[in-house]
């Protein structure tokens, strides 16, 4: 037993009660500065998992397997750190609109972090469930944290109400699966796994242990609570939502399909279903975006529609996908939190968060303007930026596997589809920028100096990762490589 | 660095530096917009003087790897193909720079959409990686939608914006998924984006039919609709009728030529078996852009909707020529993409000034304007006899040995497409010059001012001059053309060839 490995989690966690505890003896003002003090420290840990040595570094397990510190757990606990430090800053814009409790909120996020950097390293089931657990109950908390505002409990409850069924679901599958198989840890499930192809109730299993997954990452038809919750909480759990939580769903799904059942995965009526999920999902995503004027509710269907293409590369069930997979998540990254951080400045005193809100924004802050610009453009997949490069790598994962199985063209037809209808609403709120009639509001905005500085972050992201894509895709490719198939 | 990187670099750094440009600032925002086109322009005619015709392989290459592990490069060439798209293009977006002027609200946005534009496409016609190829031209796709979408006119506009938006997206995905497939067909272990690798691969390695008769329509249709290929033709002239003349010009001039491009560099050499067996639906296809376009550019109303459509009737004869699979047929089809590039350019340049000046361009208001426009109107009616093949101008040379390379192979198709070159064209060509150029003037256009400046005049002159350098001097052009076309002829049709036939003896 190896418990040195977790000193991260560890780590994180520690920091996450030193919040709290800071919160007793902090003067009230300056509690909002509590977040640029966890920046840092993330921020630390971060640097010194890039090290090579120490907190982060590679090989072993834990727990007799049940924690796996492995390539793949350090791409993403690196990547949920860096969600975490750019959510953060998101956080310090918006605290002025948290009434009380900021220390808590961030924390909070601390401790959601935590629950991340768990399910990044998870291996058996267990763990899995507490991780997700971790996760989800931080988030009740984090969604509902306006207390004041009413569709911020209406969304907290849903999420609850929603996130505890999938919970249920997803135990119920993990006792069956450990009911037929006796196993728990996902490598050891593995080799004894084949036997029980033919097993309905150990399918069953496998079966609603993604139901719980998809709920997770908002996968048709598990994204009913997306929008309502998208829409609700406050701006930095939304985005936190919608890059964090998304990404640990899909780190678990991409061990428990890949590393416990692929025996599973391979049979052609699993194919069909993640390839006919994957397809509805992008279909439904960007449908439904198509009437939205509320900005957050419609990058909540934009989510939906975004967790559909990276199920594209999960479906290909190859390593290029999967490196297509973590590829497209880091893009995404950047993308999506520039997004919510100029939702966060520049709506904080419209009441709806309509898209009309951002009517002049380009004489009113040209950097947030671009920022936005750019992030749009980039959800939209378009060249230079890292969206296209992320769209492009899935869809040749997908085309690649189209000589064995040609529902696989069908799908990639799919997805072409729904790029086209995304174009519609980016473009739209791109319109809103630059060209909308007589703006209403047209006093400058002030960007503080941090706020500035997260921006410049973003952008230079999401342009790095589309101009020198080898410096995220070639690990990309090593964890593929190493999850194995 | 290759001296195609800087042609294709400076609009590029351009449109970065302007960013920074306070947008008050419009004459240093024009001047330089005018000044990267130019250094592009010199620049390309400069590439194409050196150019040697005839040599094996590629000239003034670059390569710079870019992602290994996918086999993507950055890597720019020029054979006897593209070498005359490139000095179109340039030449062309220079003058779309000069015509700018018209643009009067958010230069600052303008120039840097135009800019963009410039050097996507010019980077992707000297790409020779499948990657950059597309890249580059998806960069300069999306300021088309943006500059109609916004500094379009009319009532159409937002209708035209959303449909040329719809129908080039999905062309391009299209053609993205057949350029994947193909990149797909090569074993994994020697897998590359890179134009002549690939070819070399599937000269030695005959691709599957199964496979080519999969892309194959994947490249045709996608590339197909970026082109206006009949029936999925009819974004085109809604879409140029809204759009502001310099995106026009660019767009129709050159952005246009991309497809044409991509099914001569990739479909026909690497999908031999498909290409031949497609070649009798391509021919067809194009009849439907010659005659049906044609008949409807007769019936139009408004002098830009009509240009619009005789320049997707002039795609049918590029068409007509790819499908002729033979040495005289694809080098008339480049022909005619080099000429119809300066000709459309020309075109939508003057009916953006008479737009300018009267505020409308339905034909029954117009009449006269030779009177008035006396420079304008000469070259408007140049400009016409050019589009109905007038010798003299390139377009003749081009649609000449199109006509002959197709006689052997569709007779039919070629009779039809001559009805439709010589007596449809000529009608609507000579129609639109009586009704908006001669006649009596109506009262309300005596207010018009000619074009006396030298800066103004210049686009005209330049894009009349070189319609008729390369009318009187094809061999230019052919001497270039013709050795690169017999190598892809010959791969598309994998037998060899009789021997060519001086073609540069079709000149007036």
């Amino acid at each position: 037993m190896n418990a040195s490995l977790m000193t991260l989690e560890l780590c994180v966690l520690a920091l996450g009660v030193v919040l709290l505890l800071a919160d007793f003896w902090m003067p009230a003002e300056r509690k909002k500065y509590l977040a640029y003090a966890a920046i840092a420290a993330l921020a630390g840990l971060l640097l010194i998992s890039f090290s090579g040595q120490g907190v982060c570094s590679l090989g072993g397990s834990a727990f007799h397997g049940a924690f796996a510190n492995d390539a793949l757990a350090v791409f993403f606990k690196r990547f949920f750190l860096l969600a975490a430090i750019l959510v953060l800053f998101i956080a310090a814009e918006f605290s002025g609109r948290i009434a009380a409790g900021i220390s808590e909120f961030y924390s909070l996020i601390v401790f959601a972090l935590a629950g991340m950097l768990f399910a990044a390293s998870a291996n058996d089931f267990a763990m899995l469930f507490v991780s997700i657990e971790l996760i989800t109950i931080t988030f009740y908390v984090l969604v509902s944290f306006q207390r004041g505002k009413l569709q911020s409990l209406e969304a907290g409850v849903k999420y609850l109400i929603l996130g505890a069924l999938s919970s249920a679901f997803m135990v119920f599958g993990i006792a069956l699966i450990w009911g037929t198989t006796g196993e728990l840890n996902f490598t050891k499930l593995a080799a004894v796994a084949p036997q029980f192809v033919g097993s309905q109730i150990f399918l069953l299993g496998v079966l609603l242990v993604l139901v719980g997954l998809g709920f997770k990452i908002a996968a048709f038809p598990f994204q009913i609570w997306a929008p309502d919750v998208y829409q609700g909480a406050p701006t930095p759990t939304t985005a936190f939502l919608a890059i964090g939580s998304k990404a640990a769903g899909f780190v678990l799904l991409l061990r428990v399909l890949f590393t416990a059942v692929p025996s599973v995965m391979h049979t052609p009526a699993f194919t069909n279903l993640l390839i006919i999920i994957s397809g509805i999902t992008i279909l439904y995503g960007n449908l439904c975006a198509l009437p939205q004027r509320n900005l957050k509710r419609l990058l909540g269907y934009s989510s939906i529609a975004h967790a559909g293409y990276l199920l594209l590369g999960v479906a290909a069930l190859s390593a290029n996908g999967q490196a297509a997979v973590l590829y497209y998540l880091a893009g995404y990254l950047f993308t999506v939190l520039a997004a919510f951080a100029v939702i966060a400045i520049v709506l904080q005193n419209v009441e709806n968060e309509d898209i009309s809100g951002l009517a002049g924004l380009n004489q009113r802050s040209p950097l947030l303007a671009a920022t936005m610009t750019l992030a749009m453009v980039s959800l939209a997949g378009i060249p230079p930026l890292a969206g296209f490069f992320g769209k492009f790598l899935l869809l040749k994962a997908v085309l690649e596997q189209g000589a064995t199985y040609h529902g696989y063209y069908c799908l990639a037809f799919t997805a072409l589809v729904g790029v086209v209808i995304s174009l519609y609403y980016y473009f739209n709120v791109v319109r809103a920028l630059y060209w909308s009639k007589e703006p209403a509001d047209l006093s400058p905005i002030e960007l503080s100096s941090p706020a500035k500085f997260f921006i410049w972050v973003c952008i230079a992201g999401i342009f790095w990762l589309g101009i020198y894509p080898s410096t995220v895709l070639d690990p990309a490719l090593a964890v593929a490589k190493s999850l194995g198939l | 660095m290759s001296i195609l990187t800087y042609i294709a670099g400076w609009p590029l750094l351009a449109a970065l530096a302007l960013i920074v440009v306070p947008r008050d600032r419009q004459k240093t925002i024009r001047a330089t917009a005018v000044v990267a086109t130019l250094i592009s322009a010199v620049l390309a005619v400069k590439m194409f003087a050196q150019f040697v015709p005839g040599v094996d392989g590629y000239q003034f290459e670059q390569q710079i790897p870019w992602v290994a592990s996918l086999g993507i490069s950055y890597h720019v060439g020029v054979d006897g193909i593209n070498v005359g798209l490139i000095l179109m293009g340039a030449i062309v977006a220079f003058a779309a720079a000069l015509c700018s002027f018209e643009i009067k609200s958010r230069e600052k946005e303008f120039y840097i959409l135009l800019l963009v534009m410039t050097g996507g496409i010019l980077g992707a016609f000297a790409s020779l990686d499948l990657f950059f190829f597309y890249f580059l031209h998806e960069l300069a796709l999306v300021p088309t939608f943006i500059m109609i979408g916004v500094w379009g006119r009319g009532e159409n506009k937002n209708f035209a914006t959303f449909q040329i938006t719809l129908y080039l997206s999905v062309g391009a995905l299209i053609a993205l998924i057949g350029l994947i497939a193909l990149y797909l067909q090569v074993p994994a272990d020697v897998r590359t984006f890179d134009i002549p690798r690939l070819t070399k691969y599937f000269a030695e390695h005959t691709m599957a039919s199964g496979a080519q008769n999969f892309i194959f329509p994947l490249l045709l249709f996608g590339f197909g609709i970026l082109v206006s290929l009949w029936p999925f033709h009819s974004w085109a002239p809604l879409g140029y009728g809204v759009a502001p003349a310099p995106t026009a010009m660019l767009h129709a001039g050159v952005l246009k030529k991309f497809g044409l491009y991509g099914l001569i560099r990739i479909a026909l050499p690497l999908l031999p078996q498909a290409a031949q067996s497609w070649a009798h639906v391509i021919a067809w296809l194009c009849v439907g852009n010659i005659l049906y376009v044609g008949w409807v550019a007769m019936r139009q109303k408004d002098l830009n909707l009509l240009i619009g459509n005789s320049s997707v009737a002039h795609m049918g004869f590029i068409f007509l020529g790819i499908a002729s699979l033979n040495l005289i047929g694809i080098t008339g089809a480049v022909l005619i993409m080099i000429a119809h590039g300066f000709l459309a350019a020309l075109t939508f340049a003057l009916s953006g000034y008479i737009y300018q000046q009267t505020g409308t361009l339905q034909i029954s208001e117009l009449g006269g304007l030779c009177r008035k426009l006396p420079f304008i109107g000469t070259a408007l009616i140049m400009a016409a006899m050019a589009g109905c093949g007038l010798p003299g101008f390139a377009n003749f040379v081009g649609e000449a040995t199109v006509f002959f390379g197709a006689w052997g192979k569709f007779p039919v198709v070629t009779i039809l497409a001559l009805w439709g070159a010589l007596v449809i064209g000529g009608v609507y060509m000579t129609r639109a010059i009586r009704n908006v150029l001669h006649g009596p003037l109506p009262e309300k256009w005596n207010v018009l001012t000619a074009v006396t400046h030298f800066w103004r005049k210049l686009p005209y002159a330049i894009l009349l001059v070189c319609l008729l350098v390369f009318g009187f001097v094809p061999k230019l052009l052919t001497e270039k053309i013709n050795p690169d076309a017999e190598k892809i002829v010959s791969q598309a049709t994998a037998e060899k060839l009789v021997a060519p036939t001086e073609i540069s003896g079709a000149r007036p």
